[in-house]
Formats: structure tokens, sequence, C-alpha cells
């Protein structure tokens, strides 16, 4: 396979010679990479790997972490996101996240979808936070289940549904990228087959990052993938590649289980 | 590429191991058989040549105990790059080994009906043939156990040679026929023979072929394999 095969022809996200510290302890090292719309990227890699955290740096999540400092350059649509004058509250509604547990507001169906967008002034009336939440919910698949039942808790939902909602919640506020951060490790597998539907459905309205330590579910979801050992990027790759014919021996020794 | 057993599930590696064992066995069944069966034809011996036939149904059961391994590994395993690729091999080679045993049971089948021939000049001609065959297929599931790339390219080239056999034997046995019309039905016979034997050597070439892409995650360029007969012999009896 060549290079250019791998070319994303207008990438949504550009990571280059990132390195990320927390204190003394470097956790990323020289990571480049792109991230397209068309495709969903999958990050894969044992535990400490790294992937997670360089999936927060995506949206300057690790700002959180006092101790963690990232170098080399993030860029969102040719900007870039760590410059002073980037608003980090624009980006990470730019740049939405979905994390392992589903974690809704304490609120109602309605109101963790709706707040987003209110906070973020794109509802002017309640006509039309009424059509965003409405369409966030449709789009991840949740409408249906919750129409009839928008002012019940979220926190009353199944977790399959919570997840869900948590998706529609980052989809409301009409983000470019979806960071997800092991969306399914805590649902059953029909949960987890209905946010695989919803991957597939979302392919092309977002760019799409997830981080999984489901294999299967890498090579489900993703068209690309990248691999993550000890904070390098060992392989990046067609998902199909990847899976049937790794280049790299440490990849083909994680993905077959002889990591370790 | 080393043969390496240390998936962190022991369990997998024990189905590896076993898959490995018993495509050997099944290899190494239709190897003999088709030595035996062309003894059987060289010395008119009946009694090995039904024993051919018999012993094809191990080699039959062989193939379904590794089809059934195969799907309960893919089922339980989810095996992914090269033990993905293994697998799928494993379920092309055996299937192609049947063949190859299908083949030797049709030899054998065809020893009672040319008690005569025995001096036909085209038979030691085929009994060459057939050890080149055999060490093709040898050398093939060689190639299979040890992971050698190298081994499996060579074995397709090798299998040139026995295009060039059956090409010959093919002039030979016309020639014959010819000179000595009353023997027409049991050169046809041993026309088939010939045929089957190069059969057998394509099917040899196939698992050489499955056990390139098992190690090299590619598929055996044109270029690599031997080059393809000009066997306008074996064209015309195809068609």
């Amino acid at each position: 396979m060549t290079q250019d095969d791998l070319t994303i022809a207008d990438p949504k996200m550009k990571a280059q010679g990132v390195d990320v510290f927390y204190g003394d302890k470097q956790a990323i090292n020289n990571v480049s990479i792109d991230v397209g719309t068309d495709l969903v990227t999958a990050f894969i890699g044992p535990s400490g790997c790294g992937k997670s955290t360089f999936l927060r740096s995506l949206n300057r999540m690790n700002d959180t972490v006092a101790s963690a400092k990232v170098t080399g350059r993030i860029e969102l649509d040719g900007e870039d996101i760590y410059a002073p004058s980037m608003d980090v509250v624009q980006l990470r509604a730019r740049v939405g996240m979905v994390f392992q547990k589903p974690n809704p507001f304490p609120k109602s169906i309605y109101d963790n979808v709706g707040y987003g967008p209110r906070i973020h002034g794109l509802a002017p009336t309640k006509a039309d936070l009424d059509v965003i939440v409405e369409r966030a919910l449709v789009r991840a698949g949740l409408w249906d289940e919750v129409k009839d039942r928008l002012l019940e808790s979220g926190t009353a939902l199944s977790g399959g549904q919570q997840q869900r909602l948590c998706i529609a919640r980052a989809i409301a506020v009409d983000p470019e990228v979806i960071l997800m951060d092991e969306p399914c490790s805590a649902l059953d597998p029909i949960a987890t087959a209905k946010i695989e539907e919803l991957i597939h459905e979302l392919r092309g309205k977002y760019a799409i990052v997830i981080v999984t330590h489901n294999m299967q579910q890498a090579a489900r979801v993703s068209q690309r993938t990248a691999f993550f050992h000890l904070g390098t990027l060992v392989e990046y790759g067609k998902t199909t590649d990847i899976f049937t014919n790794p280049k790299q021996e440490r990849t083909k020794d994680y993905i077959t289980g002889r990591y370790g | 590429m080393a043969v390496v057993n240390d998936h962190t599930v022991k369990a997998f590696d024990e189905d590896l191991n076993r898959l490995r064992g018993l495509i050997s066995e099944m290899g190494g069944r239709a190897e003999q058989a088709l030595l035996q069966a062309m003894t059987a034809l060289h010395k008119g011996d009946l009694d090995l040549a039904a024993q051919v036939v018999r012993d094809d149904k191990k080699i039959d059961a062989l193939e379904a105990e590794v089809e059934q391994l195969a799907v309960q590994t893919i089922a339980l395993r989810a095996p992914m790059a090269d033990d993905l690729r293994e697998m799928i091999a494993a379920l092309k080679i055996v299937s192609v080994v049947e063949r190859i045993g299908d083949y030797a049971k049709n030899i054998a089948k065809r020893v009672a009906l040319m008690d005569q021939t025995r001096s036909i000049e085209a038979i030691p001609l085929l009994m060459s043939m057939s050890s080149i065959v055999a060490e093709l297929i040898h050398d093939a599931l060689d190639s299979f156990a040890a992971r050698d790339a190298e081994l499996a390219v060579r074995v397709t080239v090798r299998d040139k040679n026995v295009d060039d056999f059956y090409n010959s034997i093919f002039r030979t046995l016309v020639t014959f026929m010819m000179e000595n019309p009353k023997y027409i039905s049991e050169s046809a016979h041993l026309l088939f023979v010939a045929k089957n034997l190069e059969r057998m050597g394509d099917h040899a070439t196939n698992i050489a072929e499955m056990v390139y892409y098992v190690v090299t995650g590619e598929h055996m360029e044109e270029r690599e394999r031997g080059e393809q007969p000009e066997d306008g012999a074996a064209e015309q009896e195809q068609g």
C-alpha cells in the first residue's frame, strides 16, 4: 500500500508531532494523524498506551488536568486549537465528546439535550429548541423510545438509552467532530449494536473518532484504525488492512491476542 | 516466519495446534494414498488398490473434523490477522487435500480394469511423474507446517515439471494407441491417471498459494508462480 492511499483529502482535524506530558511523564510521543469527516477513525491499543490521552487532547479535555502539557500542533479546520485566541468552550461544542460511562445530567431528557444549544445561544425560542431537541434525539436513534416521556429524568433511562442520550446531547450543539471514549464498554450487546448502527448513520455528517478496547467493534465501525502502544502511534491504516494484514509486528501481536 | 504459539489465551494455541496437526495428518494420508495407488497400478495389486479406496474415507473424515474445528475457532476466538488468514487457508487447504485423496482413489479404482497393460511404456513415466507429484504435495504441506513462503513459491515453480511430464505422457500414449489399437481402452485409463496426477500437482500449487497468503498476507504474484505450461495437449484434453 502506498502512503497516498491513506491521505485524507479534506481533514477536519490535523495533529502534527503531538507530545503530551503529565508532569515529567511523557504519555504521548510525537503523534501525527489526520481525521476526516467521511471516515470513522478507531484508536486501539492496550490500557495505558495513551489513546485516551491523545483523544482528550483533541478537544483540550486535558486542560482540566493541572499537570498535563500538550506540545505540537493540533488543528481544527486549519486553526490551532491550542492558540491563546481559541475559545475552549466553543471548541468543545465543535468537538463533542461521549464518555465510557453514560453521564446524563440529573435533569429531564429534554433538558439534557436542550441545555447545550440553549447556553450556546443556538435556540432563540422554545419552538426552535423543540426542533433541535427532536432532531438530535432522532439522529441518536432515541426519539421513538422517549418522545412521550421527555420530561422524565435522563437518569431513569436504561444504560444503552442513557448513552444514546449523551450522543444526542453531543449532537444537539451541532458539532463538527465527535470523540467517543469507549462508548459501549458499559453496554449490553443490543445497546452496543444500536450505538454502532448510530455511528454508521452519523458517518459523513461528523468526523468521528472512537477509542475502543473491543477489536471487533473497531473492525465493524471504523474505516481507519490507529494502533497506539507506549505513547506512540505504531501503525495507522485502513481498518481492513490492520485487521487482516497488519504491517507492524506489535500491531499483529496485539490484535491477535499475543500482547503482553 | 517462525510458528509461535504465545496467545494470552492458551486454549487458542491448543486449538491452532490441533488444527495444524489434523491438516498434517490429512496431507500425509493423501500423499500415502497417491503412492499406494501408483504402486498398486504398477504391480497390479488389487488388495492395495482396494485399501486406498477404503482409506479415502479417513481423509474425508479429517476434512470434516478440520472444518468443524475451524468454524468453531472462528466463532469462539474471533481470530485476527495471521490467525484469521490461517483459518481461511485451513478451510481451503483441506478441501484441496480432499480432492487429492479423491484423485488417488480414482487411480486405485482403475487398477482392476488394466490387467494386461503392464508392458505399456508409459507406466514407468507415470511412476516418475507420481513421485514428483507426491513430493510437491509433501513440500506444500511442509510449507504450511513451517510457515515457509519460499518453499511455497518453489512448489509452484516445480509444478511446471509435472505439466511437462503430462505433455510427454500424453504424446507417448497417443502414439502407443495408434500403434496398438487393441490397448486403446487401457491407454485411455492411463491417460486419466496422468491427468489425475497433473491435477494433483495443480492442487499442490493451490496449497502453496494459500500458504504464501497465510505467511505474507499477500496473494502470490503471477511472476512468482511457475510459468504456465504450453501444454497444448492438456488444453485439448480438458476441452
